[in-house]
């Protein structure tokens, strides 16, 4: 579904990612994980198209995707969450659920000064697929506040919402649960094998290694922008090489305080 | 109205109101979008002029005049937007305002430079003393006709797919973008609308003062334009309209202070900065005002902080 060839990015003399390979299939949960500055953001940036690769190729469903802008790759099917919750603060909660689903409505401005009936319509059929969204993510009642004022777990479980919405076949996960307790990550992961279960395909990136091993199929650990190991959670957990530069960095990181 | 003209607000003043309003709004969009350009003075003048021209010198009645005014401004906004909008904040307002001195400077040109081309003598814009004598044609009705057509056309804007997507521009253009908006085409439609908003004004206020020179569109007009929107306040489209409005009849009204009239003019403006940052229509500044009138304790920061939003 997703293919990754010799992706590189350089920027400027750094090399934030190197000849990354990488394949997710259709209707899998892939985990990406790796220390802090390892280049997963980056690597999402370049598949989401916010930031485009030095060289290498990113193929979707057969389509070269790695030069196009961010809008035409979420209207093929990409969606994607943001590390730093990235909610449109001063709108609603609801609004932030139909302005996702910009790509799936006709309407003109034309439409709207007139109100035909195509614009009623579908302004309806947004709002009802919105709160839907809002059910199942346990914000119903919150559909008119300000998504800016919504407690910390709300947020992170609207922007998962707000991604959904935009009725996405692969979706994006950059650390879903950073700052989340274990009973709330625990209730997230739920939520992502459900994903699964609606045949939607899912790259996480994730820190919290009981997550990891709740959903995912299969882990791509990333270190200084190269992929070095690949294979089932089992597989990666008693990879030597793993161990070490994984796992002895993520200390270095905690003792330096990041 | 005799009331009103007692405090200074003639017929006059009360149309330049309305004029000032429209590109109160003119600004207006382009900001509600997260754009900084101050291009509306250079667009103004495209407007006022080709709008002129077509009235004096090919005898068009004024609704021809504002259909052929706004056309030339949205013409000309495309290829000026698409390489212009890459550019954000104070850069994108350098940039802006460059144009807006290109359109001056041209217009200031425009008949030595089509005379020496052309080697014959041309006489269109009149250089710097600018063209005069231009008929008073604009009447109060149609000012606010197009002004409510104007205001129906924003909220239905805002009540629509793309208006969703200017405030989302606004908030996070990245995250916009990943949600499937094209901001690429977003920023430069809604800067194409604010240059045609800002041309009709051009027109219409071309044939009101009866006369029109390049100076009247310089830096001072974009500054005037500005405050407009900022001292009525961008969190709705009543905002922009309320700010032409105060600023266009204030120095009317505050003609009894004869030689003073610009301090307490000046000071007026300063308390509405100061006390009420978010503009005059700004619902949670007046209640915020009143709290510290009354001498209660700011709430926390986190309320404020939505409200300011």
């Amino acid at each position: 579904m997703l293919e990754l060839k010799k992706v590189s990015r350089l920027f400027g003399g750094l090399q934030a990612l190197h000849q990354v390979d990488m394949h997710v299939l259709e209707g899998r949960i892939v985990g990406l994980i790796g220390p802090n500055g390892a280049g997963k953001t980056t690597l999402i940036n370049n598949i989401s198209g916010l930031d485009h690769p030095t060289s290498g190729t990113i193929h979707f469903e057969g389509r070269e995707i790695h030069n196009l802008p961010p809008h035409r790759i979420t209207g093929l099917g990409i969606a994607r969450t943001y590390q730093n919750i990235r909610l449109f603060g001063e709108m609603t909660v609801l609004e932030n659920l139909l302005i996702s689903q910009h790509g799936r409505g006709q309407a003109t401005v034309f439409d709207s000064l007139v109100f035909t009936p195509r614009f009623r319509a579908e302004e309806r059929r947004l709002k009802d697929a919105a709160l839907q969204l809002l059910e199942r993510f346990q914000l119903a009642g919150m559909a008119h506040l300000l998504a800016g004022n919504l407690p910390y777990g709300d947020q992170r479980r609207l922007e998962m919402a707000r991604a959904l919405a935009t009725g996405p076949k692969l979706l994006l996960l950059d650390e879903p649960t950073a700052g989340m307790n274990p009973i709330e990550t625990e209730q997230l992961g739920e939520q992502i094998l459900r994903l699964r279960d609606e045949q939607l395909t899912v790259l996480v990136i994730e820190h919290d290694m009981s997550l990891i091993h709740q959903v995912c199929d299969e882990i791509y650990v990333l270190n200084f922008g190269q992929i070095i190991a690949h294979g089932t959670p089992d597989v990666i957990k008693h990879n030597p090489q793993v161990i070490e530069a994984y796992l002895g960095r993520e200390e270095d990181a905690e003792l330096a305080g990041g | 109205m005799d009331l009103l003209r007692s405090i200074g607000i003639t017929e006059i003043v009360f149309q330049l109101m309305l004029v000032n309003a429209i590109l109160g709004l003119s600004i207006y969009l382009t900001l509600y979008t997260g754009m900084f350009s101050l291009a509306n003075a250079g667009f103004m003048a495209i407007g006022a002029y080709v709008g002129v021209v077509l009235t004096q010198n090919y005898d068009l009645p004024l609704w021809a005049a504002l259909i052929g005014g706004m056309l030339a401004a949205g013409v000309v906004a495309v290829p000026i937007g698409l390489p212009v909008l890459r550019l954000r904040d104070i850069y994108l307002a350098i940039a802006t305002i460059g144009f807006g001195e290109v359109v001056r400077i041209l217009i200031l040109n425009f008949d030595t430079l089509a005379s020496s081309i052309s080697g014959e003598s041309v006489q269109l814009t009149r250089g710097a003393l600018g063209i005069t004598g231009i008929p008073k044609i604009t009447e109060t009705w149609q000012l606010l006709l197009f002004l409510v057509v104007t205001v129906y056309i924003l909220v239905r804007l805002h009540r629509s797919r793309f208006g969703r997507a200017m405030a989302a521009v606004r908030q996070d253009e990245q995250a916009a973008a990943t949600m499937g908006i094209n901001v690429v085409y977003v920023k430069n439609a809604v800067f194409i609308f604010s240059a045609i908003l800002a041309a009709s004004a051009g027109v219409l206020k071309a044939h009101l003062t009866r006369t029109i020179s390049p100076g009247d569109y310089g830096f001072d007009q974009v500054v005037n334009i500005l405050a407009f929107a900022v001292l009525g306040g961008t969190s709705t489209w009543l905002g922009p309209i309320v700010g032409g409005f105060v600023l266009t009849a204030l120095p009317e009204i505050l003609r009894e202070f004869k030689q003073y009239r610009g301090i307490v003019n000046g000071v007026i403006l300063l308390m509405v900065i100061v006390y009420l940052p978010g503009g005059l229509v700004n619902i949670n500044g007046w209640k915020r005002l009143w709290r510290r009138i009354r001498g209660q304790p700011s709430v926390t920061g986190k309320i404020q902080d939505a409200e300011t939003g």
